[in-house]
């Protein structure tokens, strides 16, 4: 094994992390926002509000992500009357179609949890509350937010590591993360196995990390949750 | 000499699609009454109790809860801040405990006071260690419901409704949750309650405890009060046939 190339092929992998860190982040964020819409479109008393929010989870889960990015990044750009939009200075920069692309895909996904998490909460609770004298925002906020919020945070945590992950398709236009240093270094070296091994390796470090922060979370909100007995 | 009732139905009515589960109950309770309601599954006996506090909204009929009369719409909501209010007032503790799991027994208890009542910590906090105590649950104040007993977590909900100084006490089959063993020691937390003149009205099959503990004994059948008066006129016999059949179901060996 040749440390040194190793050590110097990390260093330049490492300098695409803050890239790959900061779409997750944003399309995460992005993503969440959306699917707090989506989710109320889903369940709005108002048909085509709820027909838009099936639409957009089904193609968006439905469709493979490297295909969406594709079609946001090439296939947007056919569209004069978007070449011709305020957008398009966005729209133009595969930077953005990347952000664009997995915050649409994740927003379909998260929009699922939520509707999960919410059914999740058990009605003899929010019943208890309601008994209580509690309604409206109130009950919400003190009862079923957080209950949903204990249920939903496992399963978004896995959503949040396939994101980290999923960053690395975004190399295919021409976004310069550690997935795309990766095939410039291979494509000079030819040395696949190290660079690879060491590409692996980062992924697996920030996706630790998340793993990580998250049983905290999940510790500090649900310790109650680990001695559940039914 | 004789209090004004807390609560008065006339003519309730509650119909679920097609199924007619009440059928013109007009029933009233005064202050300090202890009334048991009897009777089979499928009487009508916890859908009643639930239009008490509004967790079901009657079809039609009249409802008064502490001498104020309930603003019902026929299918539509009722006032929600009138009922908040008197949700408040008549408390409800039911089968399956329905404690907020992701809140300790303490949080449990202090929950509604603090965040409905908009009462001062302070004077919550002691108010909740004290109930906790009488209930004997001092040791377990920090403890999440999941990690109690049915028995404790029962005796917390008791305490949790008490918490909100109501004015009557509404269980729903307090103790058909409960393994065998555990029932008793709800029973007497309940039976201290009633002995305090406390406001209690408890759905329950239980009828060694309704006999002894009650002042009034309401049988539903099929949706109608198909008997009603003092347990040992009830229990004597010879006044409801329908009433000593169902009985009889509950003593034989």
């Amino acid at each position: 094994m040749d440390w040194a190339f190793l050590l110097e092929t990390t260093r330049q992998l490492l300098s695409g992390v803050p890239l790959a860190l900061q779409l997750a982040v944003l399309s995460l964020g992005a993503g969440m926002v959306l699917a707090v819409g989506i989710h109320a479109a889903a369940v709005s008393g108002i048909a085509p509000l709820r027909w838009i929010a099936a639409a957009h989870v089904d193609l968006f889960r439905g469709t493979p992500l490297l295909v969406q990015i594709f079609f946001i990044y090439y296939g947007l750009g056919q569209v004069p009357a978007i070449r011709d939009s305020a957008l398009w200075p966005f729209l133009r920069e595969p930077y953005w179609c990347a952000v664009l692309a997995l915050a649409l895909n994740t927003s379909a996904y998260t929009a699922e949890i939520i509707r999960g998490a919410l059914a999740a909460v058990p009605p003899g609770e929010v019943e208890a509350a309601r008994a209580c004298g509690m309604s409206g925002l109130l009950l919400r906020r003190r009862i079923v937010w957080p209950i949903a919020l204990r249920h939903g945070l496992p399963v978004y945590g896995s959503e949040a590591i396939l994101m980290v992950k999923a960053t690395s398709l975004t190399s295919i236009i021409t976004l310069t993360e550690v997935t795309g240093i990766a095939h410039k270094l291979i494509s000079s070296t030819y040395r696949v196995v190290e660079i690879f091994v060491a590409a692996g390796a980062i992924y697996l470090a920030m996706t630790f990390a998340l793993t990580l922060a998250l049983s905290l979370a999940e510790r500090r909100l649900g310790a109650h949750l680990s001695h559940r007995r039914s | 000499m004789s209090t004004p009732p807390v609560i008065v139905t006339q003519a309730l009515n509650k119909r679920f699609g097609t199924v007619e589960v009440l059928k013109g109950i007009d029933f009233a309770a005064r202050d300090g009454e202890v009334v048991s309601i009897l009777g089979a599954s499928g009487s009508g006996k916890s859908t009643f109790l639930r239009c008490l506090n509004l967790l079901e909204v009657p079809t039609s009929g009249r409802l008064h809860l502490l001498g104020e009369e309930v603003r019902l719409r026929t299918g539509g909501p009722v006032d929600r801040r009138q009922v908040d209010r008197l949700r408040a007032q008549v408390a409800m503790v039911f089968q399956n405990f329905c404690l907020w799991s992701h809140m300790t027994v303490l949080e449990n208890l202090m929950e509604a006071p603090l965040h409905v009542q908009r009462r001062s910590k302070a004077e919550v906090r002691a108010e909740a260690e004290a109930l906790l105590e009488r209930v004997g649950l001092t040791a377990r104040a920090g403890a999440y419901p999941a990690q109690l007993s049915g028995g404790q977590q029962q005796r917390a909900a008791i305490a949790r409704a008490l918490m909100m100084k109501p004015r009557v006490l509404l269980f729903d089959e307090p103790t058909s949750a409960l393994d065998p063993e555990l029932v008793g020691e709800v029973l007497k937390v309940m039976r201290d309650l009633a002995d305090e003149g406390r406001t209690m009205l408890i759905v329950t099959h239980e009828m060694a405890f309704a006999r002894d503990v009650s002042s009034r004994i309401l049988f539903l059948d099929k949706g109608v009060i198909a008997a009603e008066g003092t347990p040992d006129r009830l229990f004597g016999g010879a006044v409801s046939e329908r009433f000593d059949q169902f009985i009889s179901r509950f003593v034989h060996h």
